[in-house]
């Protein structure tokens, strides 16, 4: 594995990070040595292994699927079908007052940030 | 009462009943405890003293009316500071978020202040939960309690300090890839990570989303008990919170452990673990035989691949959750001339080292070109290693492993090697990418005085059964073995 110095500043740039030639150099040669550890991931044969997408098995994690809450299922785990998801119901937000009061730079009801659209 | 009264929760509960002290002076008491050594251990970022008294007052009052007392009435809570506090400043130990206050509570918060809890403040921890000890916190390292030059483990570091030294009667980590068991471990205390979907995440300020848990610290197993039966259950604001009933648990884990089978991986026990850890957990293993467990041999082949496993999965994750630190909305702003300057500047100037590095990192393995390579085929292996939990739990009806290779190091010594400070994971990334609940509970000491963790893993769910060895365990001496 050779991570070069393309690589670091391509993968800073994707990141929003503005690293410093120095911060560029650092992580190119530790990153270059946690890839070389993480290369041993290359020694399984993952054919037919489907990827983990659920951190739970399927009887846990239920359809994601629209339907009503979980109430009525007796083990009071979601049957197939059912959902974890609440009714899609507009609710009221009523911290939006004290979200800006503590933001950085607010114009109410908005964040004031610098000018994205020229003229 | 004097200021060293070893409490419970039990003991709290029957000391406000009896009017042998009130919630406000055992509230000051606590406080006195952190003013006499959070300089030197570090433990507290943030106290919030008016929030503490005023549900204390709640307490007391609900007592003079001889209103039946909530489970956790007065009980002293630390908070690490990655869960959200409405009002209270939520730094995640990081620069970017050093001026952050949220506008609402998580709900493990809301759960614990429900419950009569007191929360006496928010702990330091590894910025963004990144670390397993403590140093990579923008305020300054955590010491360990029990050996001041040695860290406390991380990244729950602030947590486990405070119970270990006796500051909070309990507290809440967070636990990624070990942040709660190894501080554990680490400062010889019980230490339980939960399922993952057992408590509700809302309000805890995102690493991995995959993987993330919130779980206590506490100073004994029914404490551990009392507090999961808090905060368990779903939650309407957390759709990976699981409908799953919530056992009783405080009589659950008093049932004997008689005839069940505890599956011991012989892969836990092989190059780089410690002599004094392995013959402790050893004898813990035989303790537990001689109470009536069955031993059981297991081969979890894939045990070698998860660090690199779980250092693909995390920092992807973390690199989209962290990238909505921009200085738009909260935290650090860094002026620019233009948005996108201000985004750099304001990343740059914010994060620290790990944290930059595991962006690094995560945005690399979701790249173009190299998605299927890293990400893709760790999400395999994620795969096989729960697969070898599966089994293992056809098996046996516990796991028991050490909770860390090596006792708490010292401050300093592997700061400069991120992949040696990686493998202090190694134990316990395992059941964080199988999803199961794990605890370590303590399990004697070195030679030279510093704790081992015993770490036991249930299958999903199994929060009872694991709650119920510890409780057995320590019941018989486990912790001072």
């Amino acid at each position: 594995m050779k991570i070069s110095r393309e690589d670091v500043l391509r993968v800073a740039e994707l990141a929003h990070l503005d690293l410093s030639p120095e911060e560029v150099e650092l992580y190119g040669s530790q990153l270059d040595e946690i890839l070389s550890y993480i290369g041993k991931l290359q020694e399984l044969d993952v054919t037919n292994i489907e990827p983990m997408t659920q951190s739970l098995p399927r009887e846990f994690a239920p359809e994601r699927r629209g339907g009503s809450a979980h109430a009525g299922s007796p083990s009071g785990v979601a049957a197939e079908g059912e959902s974890n998801l609440r009714e899609d119901v507009v609710e009221p937000c009523t911290i939006g007052g004290e979200v800006l009061a503590y933001a950085p730079d607010a114009a109410k009801p908005f964040f004031r940030v610098p000018k994205v659209i020229e003229r | 009462m004097t200021p060293t009264a070893p409490w419970t929760i039990t003991s709290v509960r029957e000391a406000l009943q009896a009017k042998k002290i009130s919630a406000r002076e055992l509230t000051a008491d606590f406080y006195a405890r952190i003013d006499g050594r959070n300089l030197e251990l570090n433990a507290f970022l943030t106290l919030c003293p008016e929030r503490a008294y005023a549900q204390a007052d709640r307490v007391d009052a609900g007592i003079a009316h001889g209103a039946a007392l909530p489970p956790l009435a007065g009980v002293p809570v630390a908070v690490k500071d990655v869960l959200s506090t409405r009002g209270v400043r939520t730094t995640c130990g990081s620069r970017i978020l050093e001026n952050y206050i949220p506008a609402y509570d998580a709900t493990a918060i809301e759960r614990l202040e429900a419950a009569g809890a007191a929360i006496l403040g928010k702990t330091n921890c590894d910025e963004f939960a990144m670390g397993s000890s403590n140093e990579n916190s923008a305020y300054g390292p955590v010491r360990n309690p029990v050996a001041t030059d040695r860290v406390p483990g991380g990244s729950s570091g602030g947590s486990a300090a405070a119970v270990a030294a006796g500051l909070a009667l309990v507290a809440l980590g967070t636990d990624t890839g070990g942040s709660i068991r190894q501080p554990g471990a680490y400062c010889g205390i019980p230490a339980t990570m939960p399922t993952y979907g057992r408590v509700s995440r809302y309000g805890l300020i995102a690493f991995a989303s995959s993987l993330d848990r919130i779980g206590p610290f506490t100073t004994n197993i029914a404490d551990a008990a009392a507090v999961m039966a808090v905060l368990a259950g779903h939650d309407p604001n957390d759709s990976t919170a699981a409908a799953v009933p919530v056992p009783d648990y405080a009589s659950e884990i008093e049932r004997p452990v008689q005839g069940l089978r505890i599956g011991v991986p012989e892969d836990y026990f092989g190059e780089g673990i410690d002599p004094e850890v392995k013959g402790k957990v050893e004898a813990g293993i035989a303790l537990l035989e001689r109470l009536g467990c069955r031993r059981v041999s297991l081969k979890m082949p894939h045990t070698s691949y998860a660090i690199a496993t779980y250092y693909i999965v995390a920092t992807a994750e973390a690199s989209s959750n962290l990238a909505r630190y921009d200085g738009v909305r909260y935290g650090l702003r860094v002026p620019g001339a233009t948005l996108m300057e201000m985004y750099r500047k304001t990343r740059e100037r914010g994060f620290g080292p790990e944290v930059k590095r595991r962006i690094m990192l995560g945005t690399y393995a979701l790249s173009s070109g190299y998605y299927d390579a890293y990400y893709l085929r760790a999400q395999k292996v994620r795969a096989l290693i729960a697969r070898d939990f599966a089994e293992a739990f056809d098996k046996a009806d516990a796991i028991i492993t050490p909770t860390s290779p090596t006792p708490a190091f010292k401050l300093g010594e592997k700061t400069a090697d991120p992949l040696a400070m990686y493998l202090a994971d190694i134990y316990t990334v395992t059941g964080s990418l199988a999803g199961v609940p794990g605890i370590s509970v303590p399990c004697g000491k070195t030679k030279a005085g510093l704790p081992i963790g015993l770490q036991i893993f249930g299958p999903h769910f199994g929060e009872a059964r694991m709650l119920q060895l510890a409780r057995a365990f320590e019941k018989a001496g486990g912790f001072t073995i």
